[in-house]
């Protein structure tokens, strides 16, 4: 199994965080994985991308050409990764973010109104976990025992009493994604 | 019990590596894309545990020349920066190496030139191998390329500088220090005591004692008649480097029809390429130079009888891509396929490039 992913969208919205989570619960289930970021002036109020590999066996390059799924919450990011989707690839996109929604024909698309969700339900700060869990319903990159366990093992213990929030908002993602 | 497997950032396991190996003393100035180690160093107050010193200099100068005085007195002493403030560090990094001291610096290279950009780039080459600071000296040189071997490279790099007394260099770029990789750290060692300093570097400024000569260290030698001594002392132990210290890897290499050559980030990038050229049914081999200087001209050139052709992939106009000319000797064509300015390429381009440059 190797799943090459990309998460694109404002600074500030969580995507380099949902991609070191997902990483490390890549770790968790003692996978291959890489994380490696858009780093520099782009993260800071622009935008922000993250590519994730996941993978059984040993990971050449962390630079790609093409993704199996793009994880895009904003209108530029759709812009820039839209065409980069491997043919019969995912795409999932918040409507929030998106003006004009994505149009390709040889892929699986899928909208998630986590932004939505995240503000109507009061939890603004864990609206990447319910992205997370949208992409988790499509795809069993890593179980969500192991987003937990990570959770666990990266959050300082002040903050452990997060967790069964975050796991809500997961619960809440794996509902509300829906093909577009 | 197992290893433990953590996941960090490559410059993260930079600073993890020196505290666990026992450096004694880290100087740096922060820099993007390596800030981290710093910060990581910081975060970390090894000074609480192991002892040792991590300072923030005032410029980049003062870090290098505070590692010279370190290393001055056995001490394992290490400073780090990227482009910009590695080119600020060639006259202590001349001086370290005329006195010929043991020490580590590390490059985490940028765009250049000038202030230039801080995305990744490979166009320090040139000033790693062929010199940057003034004078006939050699820094032996390492380039990883994953964040294990940022960890790995700090003991042998350090192993390294104290076995021939000579400074080494890390060279990295702005992909292997920012991405976060599955690592297993080294072992927790404590650092040397004065007395086991004293033993491994009999030569340093340690304090005079009544039953020796006092040490000096110097790079000044105003007799040219010495002067030149000192120099075919440091060449002849330049080619014995040359000779034991050689390290690359290969892949696929055995059927291969074309070779690329790359190091760092790019010889990732060329694995993946290398890998979707093999699916077209192209036999393409990997190699990949760990260490840049001594450089595995004899490996190379013992492919150079098999292949077609040899592409170099790096992130700059084309530096590596000489050196390997020169161990191919024109036995056949060498090409380079490079991205500028802190462009990293993909690996469809690297196929691209090997179609329309090589195989046509």
């Amino acid at each position: 199994m190797k799943q090459e992913i990309i998460i694109a969208g404002f600074g500030g919205q969580g995507v380099l965080s949902m991609g070191k989570i997902l990483a490390y619960s890549g770790l968790m289930e003692n996978k291959e994985v890489t994380w490696m970021p858009a780093y520099g002036p782009e993260q800071r109020g622009g935008t922000a991308n993250v590519t994730v590999i996941v993978s059984d066996e040993r990971i050449s390059s962390p630079i790609l050409s093409q993704y199996d799924t793009a994880i895009i919450l904003n209108q530029p990011s759709l812009e820039k990764f839209e065409n980069k989707i491997k043919p019969g690839g995912i795409l999932i996109y918040d409507g929030y973010g998106i003006i004009e929604p994505p149009t390709r024909k040889d892929i699986q698309i899928y909208r998630i109104d986590a932004m939505d969700a995240a503000n109507e339900k009061g939890m603004a700060k864990t609206f990447n976990m319910i992205v997370l869990g949208g992409l988790l319903k499509l795809r069993s990159v890593v179980s969500i025992e192991s987003v937990i366990k990570a959770l666990r093992k990266t959050l300082p213990e002040r903050h452990h009493h997060l967790i069964p929030m975050n796991e809500e908002a997961i619960r809440i993602g794996m509902e509300i994604i829906r093909p577009q | 019990m197992a290893e433990e497997v953590v996941l960090m950032k490559g410059n993260e396991a930079i600073a993890h590596a020196a505290i666990r190996i026992g450096v004694d003393g880290y100087f740096g100035y922060p820099i993007t894309p390596q800030s981290e180690i710093l910060e990581t160093l910081a975060e970390e107050k090894p000074w609480e545990t192991t002892g040792m010193v991590v300072l923030q200099a005032e410029s980049e100068v003062a870090a290098i020349n505070m590692v010279y005085g370190g290393a001055a007195s056995g001490k394992m002493v290490m400073t780090s920066s990227s482009s910009p403030g590695v080119s600020l560090k060639q006259e202590g990094i001349s001086y370290i190496a005329g006195a010929e001291l043991p020490c580590l610096i590390v490059n985490v290279m940028r765009g250049g030139p000038g202030l230039g950009t801080i995305q990744p780039s490979q166009a320090d080459y040139f000033q790693t191998v062929k010199g940057g600071g003034h004078g006939d000296y050699r820094l032996i040189a390492l380039a990883p390329a994953s964040v294990q071997e940022m960890a790995d490279f700090v003991g042998v790099a350090f192993d390294l500088a104290f076995k021939y007394r000579n400074p080494a260099i890390i060279l990295a770029d702005g992909v292997i220090g920012q991405m976060m990789e599955k690592v297993v750290l080294p072992e927790q060692r404590t650092r040397l005591t004065d007395e086991e300093v004293i033993a491994r570097c009999p030569w340093a400024t340690t304090g005079r004692t009544q039953h020796r000569k006092p040490n000096i260290i110097t790079s000044l030698e105003l007799d040219p008649a010495e002067m030149e001594k000192r120099n075919i002392h440091l060449q002849k132990k330049y080619a014995e480097i040359e000779e034991n210290e050689v390290r690359f890897e290969e892949l696929h290499c055995e059927d291969a029809e074309y070779l690329i050559v790359a190091f760092g980030s790019c010889a990732r990038i060329a694995q993946k390429a290398m890998e979707m050229a093999r699916a077209e049914g192209i036999k393409v081999g990997l190699l990949r130079p760990i260490t840049l200087w001594p450089f595995p001209s004899k490996a190379i050139a013992a492919r150079a009888a098999q292949v077609k052709g040899i592409l170099t992939v790096e992130l700059n106009a084309g530096q590596m891509v000489e050196d390997v000319r020169l161990a191919v000797a024109c036995k056949v064509p060498v090409e380079h396929f490079g991205r500028l300015g802190g462009i990293v390429p993909d690996p469809d381009e690297v196929i691209t490039a090997l179609k329309e440059k090589l195989i046509k």
